[in-house]
Order: structure tokens, then sequence, then C-alpha cells
């Protein structure tokens, strides 16, 4: 399997962007090196612009360049990018619905080593409940790239979820990538999991294995959590014994959440089941794996999830 | 206009916006008083005299950007919009009830002329930093005005924006304190002293200008010179009187965002009116 890099994959995409749109700005919260926003800066160093360590400022700064026209993306960690300049998001960018682009970096439980201070478990629970926000959490690198060419032209503002690490390439790079779009990434008859960012992957390694003891479970893509498309979703779940929700984010707020509202809003009657941080903060950990399956966040979870379903 | 008119002009401006922010606070209603009137004088002058701006093209690109970081003196700004012709006179009547293009705090989706959402304090001096680089950027010879309150600078977001401003060397961003001394529930200096300000502001880069915030000539004055000034932003302190124009609110944290008797109010309204018939 093709594994390959967000973050540089978000960066390069960025450069392409920048090169067909000159209103495209960059600002950064000097994480540029790992966000890889500095391929910008290399290319278009008149259109980007280092901010320091301070992200609100970096935010509302951005509203203002939106307001004379500018189409700017602003950088940090997703828990600083988030949870620092929530505010600012809130007040100056979101009630106006302005087109700033918040790409919120080594999201999750990305960064292992650095531990709960700088590990995003609520991110998409505090961008998804701001109104007029557009929220995504790509699979892999060739989502990422569909992506940032997508939200140029997007109208309002939006949250892009980037995970720090390499990841299994699930998206064909001929799909077309819609804003709010659900994506089938294996066919299946007996449980759905709607997945997305790393846990697509997880999903994809459980249902392999299960394939092997007679059980199909199909594996769904839900890379937009808001707006998230409540129609297709219903209609996906409704043929199956269950679906499971997977996320690596807390159980609160995000993923889970929107697609439990979504089923009961469009009344499909399909049993559930979660995997998903439990309400509690992160920790260090030596590699990423090791703290993913700490979490619950593993292909051995959602096969325990799959085979409660059909119980 | 000759300079001693245009004072009395712009005098007389920011006495009619004092009149409108009565009206609109009224009986019994609370409302931002003592921060929309103390920078009564800034605002007139700016909207009526100095700005850039044409309420026929409200989004002209060129236009000069107003922008109230102290969000709460909103009333200044809509009395000024409306005596400027962005919108009937009429809507300041219905400021804050449901549907009014009026809300409590600048809300530039539903206000003609407001130029961006604030009020969330520390926030504006960033937003006029973006849109000084964008002009900049698009070698627009825009300025953008932000006022701000003297309370509002115990938000470390001010001073985030102040260094990064110097740092950008951005000579279109004039910011101008509205220093009237007096926060929501009492003295600045008892609550958070940003005093001595003029050094800090001057530490961060800045040029500084410090006036009386209620003489028309000093505000000019300081606008003129602000103008001339390459290389740096801009700020201008200018010292002024919370409530003023109104005797019984002068100096007093009850009227932030209080609300006026039947007495108070008449006594404001015949303060005002002779005024304005003396200046006529």
């Amino acid at each position: 399997m093709k594994v390959e890099n967000l973050r540089e994959a978000y960066g390069q995409a960025l450069v392409e962007i920048g090169k067909r749109n000159k209103d495209v700005v960059v600002l950064e919260a000097d994480l540029g090196k790992s966000t890889r926003s500095c391929l910008f800066q290399e290319v278009y160093p008149e259109r980007y612009f280092e901010m320091g360590i301070a992200e609100q400022n970096m935010a509302s700064t951005a509203a203002g360049l939106a307001l004379v026209g500018k189409i700017p993306f602003i950088h940090s960690f997703a828990v600083f990018a988030a949870g620092r300049a929530y505010d600012q998001i809130r007040q100056a960018i979101s009630i106006p619905g302005l087109n700033v682009r918040i790409c919120g970096s080594s999201c999750g439980l990305s960064d292992f080593g650095d531990g709960s201070t700088h590990q995003a478990i609520d991110d998409v629970a505090l961008m998804r409940a701001i109104p007029n926000m557009t929220v995504l959490v790509p699979v892999d690198a060739v989502e990422v790239k569909k992506m940032v060419e997508a939200v140029v032209e997007y109208k309002g503002p939006v949250y892009i979820r980037i995970n720090r690490n390499d990841l299994p390439v699930y998206t064909p790079e001929d799909l077309e990538c819609r804003i709010g779009g659900i994506y089938t990434v294996r066919e299946g008859q007996d449980v759905v999991v709607f997945a997305n960012g790393v846990m697509v992957s997880k999903a994809m390694e459980a249902a392999k294995v299960l394939q092997k003891e007679g059980i199909s479970v199909e594996v769904v893509n839900v890379s937009t959590v808001k707006p998230l498309d409540a129609d297709a979703l219903a209609e996906k779940a409704k043929g199956f014994k269950g679906a499971v929700v997977a996320e690596e984010h807390s159980i609160i707020g995000g993923l889970c959440s929107a697609v439990s509202l979504a089923l009961k809003e469009k009344k499909v009657e399909v049993p559930l089941e979660f995997v998903a941080v439990e309400d509690r903060f992160g920790t260090s950990a030596s590699n990423y794996e090791d703290l993913l399956k700490h979490y619950g966040l593993s292909s051995e979870n959602i096969y325990r999830k799959v085979k409660c379903l059909l119980k | 206009m000759e300079s001693n008119e245009l004072i009395k002009y712009l005098e007389r401006k920011a006495l009619k916006l004092r009149y409108h922010i009565l009206e609109m606070i009224g009986v019994g209603k609370t409302g931002h008083l003592g921060g929309s009137s103390s920078c009564a004088e800034i605002v007139a002058t700016l909207y009526f005299h100095w700005m850039n701006i044409d309420p026929n093209n409200p989004k002209a690109p060129d236009r000069d950007r107003f922008l109230l970081s102290k969000g709460h003196a909103a009333l200044v700004q809509y009395a000024a919009l409306a005596e400027r012709g962005y919108f009937p006179v009429e809507e300041l009547k219905k400021v804050k009830t449901l549907g009014s293009m009026l809300q409590g705090h600048p809300d530039m989706k539903s206000t003609p002329g407001v130029e961006a959402n604030t009020g969330s304090l520390g926030q504006g001096l960033s937003i006029a930093l973006g849109m000084a680089l964008g002009l900049r950027l698009e070698g627009m010879k825009s300025r953008v005005y932000v006022i701000l309150g003297d309370g509002e600078l115990a938000e470390g977001q001010i001073w985030e924006a102040a260094m990064a401003a110097s740092h950008y060397k951005v000579d279109n961003l004039v910011a101008i304190v509205d220093k009237n001394r007096i926060q929501a529930t009492g003295p600045v200096e008892e609550r958070l002293s940003s005093d001595p300000l003029a050094p800090k502001w001057s530490a961060f880069g800045w040029h500084v200008i410090e006036i009386d915030g209620h003489s028309i000539e000093e505000i000019l004055k300081a606008l003129e010179e602000a103008d001339s000034v390459k290389g740096k932003p801009t700020v201008i302190i200018a010292h002024t009187v919370k409530g003023k124009g109104f005797s019984f609110a002068e100096n007093s944290a009850a009227f932030h965002n209080g609300a006026l008797t039947q007495e108070q109010y008449l006594t404001a309204k015949r303060e005002l009116e002779t005024l304005m018939q003396r200046g006529e």
C-alpha cells in the first residue's frame, strides 16, 4: 500500500493554488517547517506573513486580509489553531462568514511525543459548533491536495485538519472532490464504517480481517464533517445491519455526534457503535501506533465493534 | 472650507452625533452612552471630513477603512453612518431590536458602512492590520483607522498586533486610543493600568501623538501628522472624558452601559439643544 505524508502534500498544494490565484496569502505562527507552509514562503515570500507565536493576532489579521479581498490560509498545530484563536475565529471570521482557511496541523494524536498540550482531541467539536464553519478531515495526501484546491473558490470559513504522519493513500487521483461529499472506499454488505482521517485506514485493516471470517464491511470516508450530507449518509446506512463511526477525536462533538444526529434526523434506525477517544486528554508515547491503540483507535477495536453489531 | 469654519462644522456634527446617541438610548433602556460620547469628535472628524469614503459607493476598493474596535460604542458609529447617508436616520430608532440592521455591536452583514465585526475586545487592531497589509499588497493608497478603548488595552492581542504592525512597517494604519480613563466597572488605573501609555506604544515601534480628543483642531493636526509618517504605524492617544457632553454622566462608570431616567434624558436633551442652537 502506497503511503504519503499529508503535511507535505498540503504544503505542495498551497504552492499550486498560489500559482493559480494571486489572492491566496499565507499566515504562519512559527510552525512553518512543520505545517509545511514554508514551501509557499520559498516561492511567494511577498504573500507570506510570519506572524510569530501569536495565533490570536494571526486569526484576526487574516480576517482583515479577507475583508480586502484576499484568501488567507492560517496555520498552527490543530490544538492552537482551533483552541488558542477560538474567539477570533468565532467573532471576526465566522459571524460575517469570511473566506479564511484555518489549517489545524498535527491534528488528533498524530503529534504523539508532545503529549496532551499538543494533541487536539476537541478541535473538530469546537469548529463544528460555530455557525457558517466548514470542517474537513481529509483521509490521505491525495484528498488533502484536492481539498486545498477545492477551498480556494469556496465561500465562507473552512477548518481543515491535517495529520502529521504518513498515511495510506485511498483516494483515486481522478476522484472529483466535492466539499460535503462522502466517499465509499470499500464496498460491503453487512456493516458500514463511517470514518475519516487516520481511522479510514484502521477500518480498512479491520475489514480485511473480517472478510476472512465471511463478514463483509463497507468503509465510507466522511471527510466533510460539516456540512454533513445527511441524505447521502442516511441512504448509505439504510441497507446495513449496523454502523460503526470511527474518528481520531473525542467522542463528544465530532463525527460520532454528527453522524448520530444526521441518522436520527433522517429517521434511519440502524444500530450504532463508536470508536473515538473517550472523554479524556492525550498523553505522550514513543510512536503513533502505540498511542492510537492506547486510546482504542485501532483496527482491533473496530473489529470488535463490528462483531458486537452482528451479535 | 476655512479651517475655523471646518472646526465649527465638525463640532456641530459631534453634537449631532451625541443627540442621536441620546435618542437611541432614550429612557429606561441601557445603552453605552459614556464610551460613545467620549469619541464623538474623533468619529465626526473622520466621517465628515477626513476619510475618503462615499456612502453612494460604500464598497469602493480605494476607500479608507474605519473600525470601531471598542464595538460597544456602536451608537456613535451608527449615528455617523446615518448622518452621512449610509442608511435613513429613522433606522436609528430600531437599534438593538429584533430584525434591526443595527445590532448591539458592529455587524458588517447587517449595517451598510460597517467594515468588520468588532466588539469582542482586543481584535480590532489585528483586523485593521490585516486590512492595511492587504491594501498595501494591492498598491492601494487607502488608510485604515481603528478606535481602541483604553480599558481594551488590557487585552494581550492588542500588543501582539502592535508588535506585528511595526514589524511589517505598516504605515497606512492609524490607531486612536479613546483614553477616557473609565471602563465598565470603574477607573482603568484601578483595574489594570496601561500607563504610561506613550512610552509603551513607542517601545512597540509606533509613532505616538498625544492630543485632547475633544479638540477638533488637535484631531485634525494629528491625522495630518499620521499621514506623513513613513515606515511605521501611528497611534493617536486621545485624552477624552467618558460621557462627554452629558453633565450628569461625565467621568462616571454608571453610564458605561446605564439607563437614563426621564429627568436625565430631558436634561441631556435641553443641554444639547442649547449647544446646538448656539452653534448655528
